[in-house]
């Protein structure tokens, strides 16, 4: 199936504060959010993208939405490079490509009614007015607000947690998007209320035939909405393979731990003891060569000095690890 | 038992009447237990931990039942004598139990010589030994919290909360906003603490996996009520409320090989409005009319449910297990 989101080589550096040494040094620090990342989303897929805190999942979302410049390599949306996505092309993109954020709370205008922050985007991409007021139902339909058009005069505090994402996932849908972006979609809800969210947007997925990438920090979770994984650590992608071979047969040592750390509801399933120590690195000083090994407790002496690159080891299944690519000849 | 909450009762005054948060919730918490007092948001957990430690926001009061610590039955006085010093409280977010204008060390010492009664030589020495505690290093101790990851501003809180050697911990979604592998580190500390200081504790929480990996028994609340309690292994492997069974249904298991999450349809009930009979019952797929009624608590071994079908637990929970049983409403009614 062809792709409808590239990557090639991304990188993203962030500029932070520098301290009086290092102004004096001339020096000129860079968080490295990304670096090196390469990976296609084909037209239809459903894509997660798994990490801790500071690994830099939420930024590659955002760089394939095209709300931030990468810093280096390349990145195109159904064939055409992202970079000369500009002007008329970039208000299309703006409605083929979506956001449905982290946190539904803040997610909304407070003073905006309901209806207001869902016809929103129709007016911003300048959809005929006479159009307005159907999509918006349809819209609302989509994602199950029964008898919605009694609440289009609420406002956000006015509203549950789950009814405030079904709005939010409304907002996102009713330009028709080819393309979803999901950072944390559930992260804030309720279990009882997240698992009808969850079920809602693989509905959706369905139904629309969107090509969705979910951003999460929970592999419990992504199960229940992708085929396929990717593990990211430190601004890389350290495997990526179907979401059922990471969770049964993760190969990189950073993904057994990730598994292993994963508590389950069952009493009885006795957990393994976390395979890692410390915690992940100042990202401003990773260390050399595989920036996991400090933390590894198969890290070899080549470890420190090459950095693995992401190579096939079985159908669909990547792993950046020297533990998988034997020494060259 | 080194804890007894008894039919414990809190109000809330609100601009639309009382909110009956805790509404005659009764548990125990044995001595060096971990008991996991899981709900939904708005089921009166943070509530209850609260009022146990004397905490509430200033328009709660107590409105009935009763804490019993140590055989004492606790009233303001009481509780203004044990806390921190017996019982100690770390809340939702450790940001709000750390000054971010002091370091880290400095509240600790603070802690240790003007509560407790240690001088600043002996409480330098002891501030050391509880970063040890719980797994920070004892540099950090000159440190702001700013300097601190999430992970380490928990665990700071965590040491803070022990300074007086309290013998119960109130821990309030102490892992909840952190990465799994942090969570992990955490939960691993607060179980060696409980083995090597013999505390007791009670972790509030909404996961369910975190009380299956952690806590030896367990307390379900809904609606400010005590719908089910028990030994984890026997509540979580055979849930006899149809709450529990809906709660377990709807959790995320990385382990099992259903790949579909069953959603509680509807939302828990305003409690500001006068209810009666077994709240769960709008949203319980095997409610009868006589449910509207009344409730009644029953089971023996320690495993207790308060829902009226408990003779029927077995085949209720055979039904919970097939997601069309909680297919009732399909549509988000929006009300």
């Amino acid at each position: 199936m062809a792709a409808l989101v590239e990557l090639r080589d991304v990188v993203k550096h962030f500029p932070v504060t520098r301290s009086l040494s290092e102004l004096v040094r001339g020096a000129h620090p860079a968080v490295r959010a990304l670096d090196g990342v390469t990976f296609d989303v084909g037209d239809g897929d459903a894509v997660a993208i798994v990490g801790e805190s500071g690994c830099g999942k939420t930024t590659l979302g955002r760089l394939m939405l095209k709300l931030v410049e990468p810093t280096g390599g390349a990145i195109s949306f159904a064939g055409a490079p992202m970079a000369e996505i500009t002007g008329e092309k970039l208000r299309a993109f703006r409605r083929q490509a979506q956001l449905v954020f982290q946190n539904p709370f803040d997610a909304l205008n407070p003073r905006f009614t309901i209806y207001r922050a869902v016809v929103e985007p129709l007016i911003n991409a300048g959809i005929d007015k006479a159009e307005h007021a159907d999509r918006v139902a349809s819209a609302f339909r989509r994602v199950h607000l029964a008898d919605f058009d009694r609440y289009y005069d609420r406002y956000p505090h006015q509203l549950s947690g789950g009814q405030l994402q079904r709005v939010v996932m409304a907002r996102a849908l009713v330009l028709g998007p080819r393309f979803l972006v999901a950072d944390e979609p559930v992260s804030m809800l309720d279990v009882s209320v997240r698992a009808g969210i969850l079920a809602l947007l693989r509905e959706v997925r369905e139904t629309m035939g969107l090509t969705a990438v979910y951003i999460s920090h929970d592999l419990a979770l992504v199960r229940y909405l992708c085929e396929r994984t990717l593990v990211m650590y430190l601004g890389r992608v350290v495997e990526d393979a179907p979401t059922e071979e990471i969770v049964r047969r993760p190969r990189h040592p950073y993904t057994q731990a990730l598994v292993a750390a994963v508590p389950v509801p069952d009493p009885d399933q006795s957990r393994a003891p976390l395979p890692i120590k410390g915690n992940v690195p100042d990202a401003r000083e990773p260390p050399s060569g595989c920036s996991f090994r400090d933390r590894c407790p198969h890290a070899m002496p080549r470890c420190a000095t090459e950095t693995p690159a992401l190579k096939p080891v079985a159908g669909g299944h990547q792993v950046a690890c020297h533990l998988d690519t034997p020494t060259s000849p | 038992m080194i804890l007894e909450v008894d039919k414990l009762q809190i109000h809330y005054s609100t601009r639309s009447g009382v909110a009956r948060a805790v509404d005659g919730a009764s548990f125990v918490v044995p001595e060096g237990r971990i008991v996991g007092l899981v709900g939904e948001s708005g089921c009166g957990k943070t509530t209850a931990v609260r009022a146990i430690m004397g905490v509430l926001a200033e328009n709660g009061r107590q409105a009935g039942g009763r804490v019993v610590f140590k055989g004492q039955t606790m009233d303001e006085a009481t509780t203004r004598r044990l806390r921190w010093r017996d019982i100690a409280y770390v809340p939702q977010s450790a940001m709000s139990s750390l000054d971010p204008v002091y370091t880290v060390g400095s509240q600790l010492v603070e802690v240790l010589t003007k509560r407790g009664t240690h001088s600043r030589a002996s409480a330098r020495a002891r501030s050391a030994e509880l970063f040890d505690l719980v797994g920070l290093s004892e540099r950090r101790l000159a440190d702001y919290p700013h300097q601190f990851s999430g992970g380490m501003r928990q665990r700071a809180a965590i040491a803070m909360a022990l300074a007086l050697e309290p013998s119960l911990l109130l821990a309030d979604e102490p892992v909840t906003a952190l990465d799994v592998i942090v969570q992990r580190q955490i939960l691993d500390v607060l179980r060696s603490l409980q083995q090597r200081l013999h505390l007791s504790m009670v972790l509030v929480t909404h996961d369910i996996s975190v009380v299956a990996y952690l806590c030896d028994e367990v307390v379900v609340m809904y609606a400010g009520q005590v719908v089910e309690s028990g030994p984890v292994r026997e509540v979580l492997a055979r849930p006899r409320h149809p709450y529990t069974m809906g709660l377990r249904n709807a959790f995320p298991d990385l382990l099992s090989d259903a790949l579909e999450l069953v959603p509680i349809a509807g939302s828990p009930p305003d409690l500001s409005e006068p209810l009666s009979g077994c709240r769960f019952v709008p949203r319980c797929p095997f409610a009868q009319p006589a449910c509207s009624i009344d409730s009644v608590v029953t089971g023996s071994d320690g495993h207790r449910s308060a829902c009226r079908r408990d003779a029927e637990a077995d085949t209720i929970r055979t039904a919970a297990l097939d997601p069309r049983t909680w297919q009732r409403s399909s549509s988000f009614a929006m009300s």
